[in-house]
């Protein structure tokens, strides 16, 4: 063992000192390089280093071609204009100093075309340092130009390299949601920010064309990835941070204005939406649809058609397209015919189970508030509710019981549902029609909350104190349902567990003796100890 | 101030002076006030006035205070008083002049002796110094006076009477005597005698009274020493012993104060015949059951004080609990009384245990060690008086026995084997075998590793065997620190089962032998068991929690948790409204019911047997639990093999289909006919080995019945719920139409039709909902509400600080009207008398103008009177 150990540890060191060396030799040779054109040679050296094996060669490797092309960037010494072929350099009549420039300038193509590879690196270090060289070059080629400035509507920035930066980010194979976080520091800058969603546009439109509207899951989570982080600013002052500043017309760079960012960003999630999506991707867009992109966009109507398809799913897409045609609705005058019928559709008992719970009836309160609502609507949703309450968990009747108790409240002709009295005072059956679909068909009104009276009965004290409260009549004040929404199981429980205020805790009087015993013995006579 | 309070006593001294009845009586001075009503009971304070008297009072203060302050107005110098004390009230007027006496003659004294040729003038009164008199050393002894009352002392006479009696004060009266003696006897000699007299017996009195006392002090004196010997006599005793009283104190007395206040006999309680126990025991029970009826239904009434515990008639309520295997239960044994010989080992230990209280706390209850004593009296070969004890018991013994069940019989059988003997030879044999397997004295565990090596290597009813006699060596009774003992031992106990639970294989049958262990601990702890119980289930829940937070489900309970929440049935009420564990277990239940996702026929296990607890938890309570209900929902749904078209949804965990949506379909039909109904062992729920198809369709089975079961017992308990119908609903349809009955055993068809009648006889329909009837409100009534007011007259205000704020405004509004009223009188007083001063000012200037005008008249008529003398 000790002799192997031995070889481990040197061949260990001896890595280590080679990566030293390499490091020492690649600075060197950069150093060289800038310092005379007789090195220059030594570019191929570096730039074979980044195809090494070694992932910290390649790092390092990144680093000394970052600082290379940069310092030469800054120092002009890069061809610029329209770059000819090697071969036509080597024999046109250009002069050495032309005849370096074009050899730079296509050693630096070689370099940014290397580094795009890497950004499909197993590792994410050297993911990483590939994707910050690039927008490093990004940053001081917009600085120093490469193209000409001749026509006055074109200002002054790296967005061929952006865009193929932001092809190779949206992976077809892999996810890339951790170099996303990293690319987010870029996306901080307005004008970064302007060419990605650009970009972003155009690689969607080209990829889905390609792949002619089928699914591609894995890049569309990409791209969803990177579009949500997006964050927009919400006014024009706030544009201050540019990675590149024009000298001239600053003001008027479309970078700069907000309204043509809103316009991208707008032309960026529609080409985004256009194409059919995975099942879980419309519950990701759908549950940041309401505050992150609706507000940012320039006409938020041109939503209307995803949120109308979205609705009629059904399940849990449906109650999250509610939040988002409840903008439409309420800030952009959306007339949703059937809206109410819909939405009474939409309470099953799943509904009760879901994560979206609190978020559905959240805005379910606030579709119902209104008072000009007809008495059959109400009096049928508050019976539905009720009816399905009967499979709900704790927490859900303790949202739902309220929320019926201030169906009642604001409509006090729905009050025959819990106080219906009659003269003979006849047992009669429910006349509710469950199945019916149409809220005016159900006879809601002419049945009773007998579901309340049932959850009486129920075992945790909260719910059953709740469903109490319709043996007398309702206070006048509405109960407040936010502060239950958000309730989770545990701190249900967690209200229990507490140290009791009476000293005393009863216990059972019948003597324990056996494990199964006990109970009425049902575990007894299914189960035996082994 | 000063000028304040100068004016003040200036004001009273006028307001003391003037007022005179003579004007009171005086008919023309009295205004009378007239009352248009007179009103009862009230006191008037101002029904006559004198408004003549009090305007004159008015102006003659003003007189000398304003007026005087007016005056004195522009003037910058002042008239001082520096008399000594002249303004201090609190000074009564001799000491006054006393001291000013004193100042004069310092003031005088410095200046004087500075020429003084001699070194003292004293001044004289009869040749007697003045200071010396001054000094009144010539009081009478305060001390006789009381005695002395009515005669006439010699100094009195003298000083009334003859005059000189500072002569006489300086002689002692043995000398008087002997002056008096020499003199010739006149009648002045004659009186003097007589006051000699009555002198010298009121001396002689004195000094007997002088030597009463000295006796009386040292008789105290010896009392005290003696005192110290006397032992527990209340100080009150002491200050009644006096010296005097001591000797009345007789035998007889002393007798009867001993006898009243000797310790009554208590009448000790009756023995009870078994048929009064037999009652009591079920008095108890029904008071119990009613305790909890009222907790199910939530009332919020507390009843104070524990009175879950079970107590034995015997009992003497200090604790300590005489667990069943410490007695020896009196039988025949082979013809033979079983009287306790017992092992000698026990008998040392029960003295060990004896010795311990003994020295750990001298002041332990007497009732407790009373109880000891009478065991080791019995050990003693007192069989007599062990008979009675035992009958005693037995009785409760037998009641108890009753419910005991055929293992803790044998177990007792096994424990008794120590005491029972045959013959000396076998029970020494025994002994041996006893000491070698148990040891009777265990102390308590410190840690839980230390309770796991206790227990480590034991059968499970020694386990049980070693946790009782801890719990006995460690009586909260016994010692200080027990209490805190048995706690831990609680929490290590709750701990072990789990670890019990986890171990592969589960050791359930030593569970279920330290059921009854922890059952006994958790009556006497309930607070400890409660929290540790309510740890366990926090712990639990969060790991729940945190797990769906992360991946969204969670596994299956695990056998443990399982174990936890059936021993916090067993040992808590479940039927309670609200309960600080049973309510969250049932939470937790529930939670697991709707959150684990049903992928296996394990997982199928466990599901129900957590419905088989919520069952049993709601057993008595018939409380609703949806998701049991949609839990056997589900279940059932799984059997069903065409899917399509249900008329019913399942909710979570269970999706209405999918891949492990036909868990409970039944690979082979043949299989029905090589099952028959057996129970599944508990822990299936973790490991289930299932080789062939066959097994897997029993076991299927099996899930199926006991799924039917628990359905058929929930349509039991809740068929008076108002939504009976609605619950059932989709379970009824399921049964009906798509459940595969006719290919299923026997026995699951009977269930099968069994609940689907069950349902069908449930009645659907239903009153209406109305409100419950409120007390109609009273109508309005026209007769006047009568409030008897206590505090007629007072300002009511709601509490104390109101009501002395009202006081205080009140007063306040006064003053301040009377201070206005007063400042205008003033100034119409200062107005009037400058007014005064101007008027006597003009009139003096006139007079003195007319007086000029007058004597220049006569001044010019007499000039010109003399002008015409000259002319003629």
């Amino acid at each position: 063992m000790a002799p192997a150990k031995k070889r481990n540890v040197i061949s260990a060191t001896t890595t280590e000192q080679n990566v030293k060396k390499a490091k020492i030799d690649v600075n060197s040779k950069v150093e060289g390089v800038l310092e005379s054109r007789k090195h220059a040679n030594d570019v191929f050296d570096i730039l074979e280093v980044l195809q090494s094996e070694k992932e910290k060669n390649v790092i390092t490797a990144i680093s000394a071609c970052s600082k290379l092309f940069c310092s030469m960037l800054e120092r002009k010494d890069l061809f610029m204009g329209k770059l000819p072929e090697e071969e036509e350099a080597l024999s046109g009549g250009y002069s050495p100093e032309q005849k370096y420039g074009i050899f730079m300038r296509h050693r630096y193509n070689g370099c940014v075309e290397m580094l795009l590879q890497l950004l499909c690196h197993k590792l994410y270090d050297v993911k990483e340092s590939a994707l910050s060289c690039l927008m490093k070059f990004a940053a001081t080629e917009g600085q120093h130009p490469l193209e000409d400035l001749d026509w006055s509507e074109h200002y002054s920035f790296p967005r061929e390299l952006i865009q193929v930066v932001v092809d190779r980010l949206l992976s077809k194979t892999e996810d890339n949601s951790l170099l996303f976080s990293r690319f987010q520091e870029f996306l901080e800058m307005e004008d970064v920010r302007f060419y990605v969603m650009t970009s972003v546009r155009d690689s969607v439109g080209k990829v889905m064309e390609k792949n002619k509207g089928a699914l591609l899951p894995v890049y569309q989570n990409n791209v969803f990835t990177l579009i949500s982080n997006i964050n927009m600013p919400s006014q024009d002052s706030e544009l201050t941070n540019f990675m590149v500043k024009q000298e001239a017309k600053h003001e008027d760079w479309k970078a700069a204005k907000l309204t043509e960012h809103k316009r991208v960003f707008e032309r960026m999630w529609l080409g985004f939406l256009k194409y059919q999506l995975p099942g879980n991707m419309y519950k990701k867009v759908l549950v940041i649809l309401h505050d992150s992109i609706l507000p940012h966009m320039s006409k938020p109507t041109l939503m209307i058609d995803f949120l109308t398809a979205a609705y009629e799913v059904g399940g849990a897409i449906s109650l999250l397209a509610l939040n988002g045609l409840f903008v439409l609705i309420h800030q952009h005058n959306l007339d949703y015919p059937d809206f109410y019928k819909k939405l009474y559709n939409l309470l099953e008992p799943s509904v009760f189970h879901v994560k979206y719970r609190a978020r559905f009836f959240h805005l379910a309160n606030i579709f119902l508030s209104s008072s000009h609502l007809p008495v059959y609507l109400v009096a049928a949703f508050a019976k539905r509710l009720a009816h399905l309450a009967l499979t709900a968990p704790p927490t859900a009747l303790l949202i739902v019981l309220p929320f019926i108790y201030n169906l009642i409240r604001r409509h006090p002709s729905c009050r025959v549902l819990i106080h219906r009295p009659s003269a003979d005072g006849e047992p009669l059956e429910d006349p509710y029609v469950m199945d019916e679909e149409d809220p005016s068909q159900c006879r809601a009104l002419e049945s009773s909350l007998w579901e309340i009276k049932t959850l009486q009965k129920h075992y945790h004290p909260d719910v059953a104190k709740a469903a109490m409260l319709i043996n007398t009549p309702l206070s006048e004040q509405e109960d407040d349902i936010d502060e239950m929404l958000e309730i989770t199981n545990f701190e249900l429980m967690e209200r229990d567990l507490k140290p009791p205020q009476t000293k005393s805790i009863p216990l059972e009087f019948e003597p324990a003796t056996q494990l199964l015993k006990g109970g009425g013995d049902v575990l007894g006579q299914h189960f035996c100890l082994d | 101030m000063g000028k304040a309070s100068k004016n003040r006593n200036l004001a009273d001294k006028v307001r003391k002076t003037k007022t005179s009845t003579v004007i009171k009586n005086n008919p023309f001075e009295v205004k009378i006030n007239r009352k248009k009503f007179d009103v009862l009971g009230r006191k008037t304070k101002h029904d006559v006035g004198l408004p003549g008297v009090s305007r004159s009072k008015a102006i003659t203060k003003r007189k000398e205070t304003l007026l005087k302050e007016y005056k004195q107005k522009n003037k910058s110098n002042k008239l001082i008083d520096r008399r000594l004390g002249e303004y201090d009230s609190k000074m009564a007027p001799e000491d006054k002049i006393l001291q000013r006496f004193a100042m004069e003659r310092q003031r005088l004294h410095g200046k004087k002796d500075m020429y003084n040729l001699n070194e003292e003038e004293e001044l004289t009164h009869y040749g007697q110094s003045l200071a010396e008199m001054e000094k009144f050393n010539d009081m009478v002894e305060s001390d006789d006076e009381s005695e002395e009352k009515g005669l006439l002392s010699a100094e009195l006479t003298a000083s009334h009477f003859g005059g000189g009696g500072g002569l006489l004060r300086k002689k002692t009266t043995g000398e008087q005597q002997d002056e008096g003696g020499q003199r010739t006897k006149s009648r002045q000699e004659l009186i003097e005698e007589l006051i000699q007299k009555s002198k010298q017996e009121k001396r002689e009195r004195q000094v007997q009274k002088e030597e009463a006392q000295e006796l009386t002090e040292k008789l105290d004196q010896e009392w005290k020493s003696i005192q110290a010997l006397m032992v527990k006599k209340t100080p009150k005793d002491q200050e009644t012993d006096k010296p005097e009283e001591k000797p009345k104190l007789d035998q007889y007395d002393m007798m009867v104060r001993e006898l009243g206040f000797e310790m009554k006999a208590q009448p000790s309680e009756k023995m009870k015949t078994p048929e009064e126990f037999a009652r009591e025991e079920r008095e108890k029970l029904q008071k119990l059951e009613a305790d909890r009826l009222r907790r199910m239904l939530g009332e919020e009434v507390e009843v104070s004080g524990p009175s879950q515990t079970h107590m034995s008639a015997d009992d003497l309520n200090d604790g300590f609990i005489l667990d069943k295997n410490d007695k020896k239960t009196l039988s025949y044994q082979d013809g033979k009384w079983n009287v306790e010989d017992e092992t000698q080992d026990e008998n040392d230990e029960e003295e060990e245990n004896s010795e311990e209280s003994e020295g750990e706390g001298e002041d332990d209850d007497d009732g407790n060690e009373d109880v000891e004593e009478e065991e080791e009296d019995g050990e003693g070969g007192d069989s007599e008086e062990d008979e009675g004890e035992e009958d005693g018991h037995s009785d409760l013994d037998s009641d108890r026995e009753s419910k005991e069940d055929e293992e803790q019989e044998e177990y007792e059988e096994t424990d008794a084997k120590a005491e029972t003997s045959l013959s000396k030879e076998e029970l020494k044999a025994q002994q041996d075998a006893a000491k070698a397997e148990l040891p009777y004295t265990f102390t308590a565990p410190e840690s839980y590793s230390d309770l796991k090596d206790m227990l480590h290597g034991h059968t499970p009813d020694n386990k049980r065997l070693i946790v009782a006699r801890t719990q006995k060596c460690n009586h909260p009774s016994l010692a200080v620190g027990n209490k805190l003992k048995l706690q831990k031992l609680l929490g290590f106990l709750l701990e072990y089962i789990g670890e019990l639970a986890t171990n592969s294989p589960p050791e359930l049958t030593t569970i279920d032998k330290l059921i009854p262990e922890l059952y006994t601990l958790c009556q006497m702890f309930p607070e400890a068991a409660c929290k540790a119980m309510q740890g366990i289930l926090r712990d639990a829940a969060h790991g729940m929690e945190e797990m769906l937070e992360v991946k969204g489900h969670v596994p299956s309970p695990t056998l443990d948790m399982i174990i936890y929440l059936k021993v916090t049935a067993l040992l808590f009420p479940t039927s309670d409204f609200r309960h600080p564990v049973t309510t969250p277990a049932l939470l937790y239940i529930s939670q697991a019911l709707t959150k684990c996702p049903v992928r296996s026929l394990q997982d199928v296990t466990s599901g129900l047997l957590l419905c088989c607890l919520a069952l049993e938890y709601i057993s008595f309570s018939k409380r609703f639990v949806p998701e049991l209900i949609n839990f056997l929902l589900g279940t059932l749904n799984l059997a069903v093999q065409d899917k399509a078209s249900l008329g019913y949804t399942v909710v979570l965990p269970f999706k209405p289909s999918g891949k492990y949506s036909d868990l409970l379909v039944l690979s082979d039909s043949e299989s029905c006919k090589s099952w028959s109904k057996k129970s599944l062992p508990l822990f299936t729920n973790e490991r289930l080995e299932l080789k062939t198809e066959l097994d897997k369709d029993h076991h299927r089975l099996t899930c199926l019945s006991t799924c039917l079961d628990l359905v058929k017992r929930c349509c039991l308990l809740y068929k008076d719920l108002t939504s009976f119908t609605h619950i059932f609903q989709p379970i009824t349809t399921l049964l009906s139409k798509h459940f595969p009955a006719q290919t299923l055993p026997e026995l699951l068809q009977a269930l099968h039709s069994g609940i689907l009648e069950a349902v069908n006889s449930v009645a659907v329909t239903h009153c209406p909902l109305v409100f419950e009837k409120k007390k109609p409100i009273p109508l309005k009534l026209l007769t006047p509400k009568i409030v008897e007011v206590l505090d007629y007259g007072k300002k009511r205000g709601s509490n104390k600080e109101e009501r002395e704020k009202e006081r205080l405004t009140h007063k306040y509004k006064k003053e301040f009207k009377g201070a206005l009223r007063e400042i205008r009188k003033d100034s119409r007083f200062l107005a009037r008398e400058k007014l005064n001063d101007i008027m006597k000012k003009d009139a003096e200037r006139k007079r003195k103008v007319r007086e000029l005008f007058g004597s220049l008249a006569t001044q010019e008529g007499e000039w010109k009177a003399l002008k015409r003398k000259k002319r003629k």
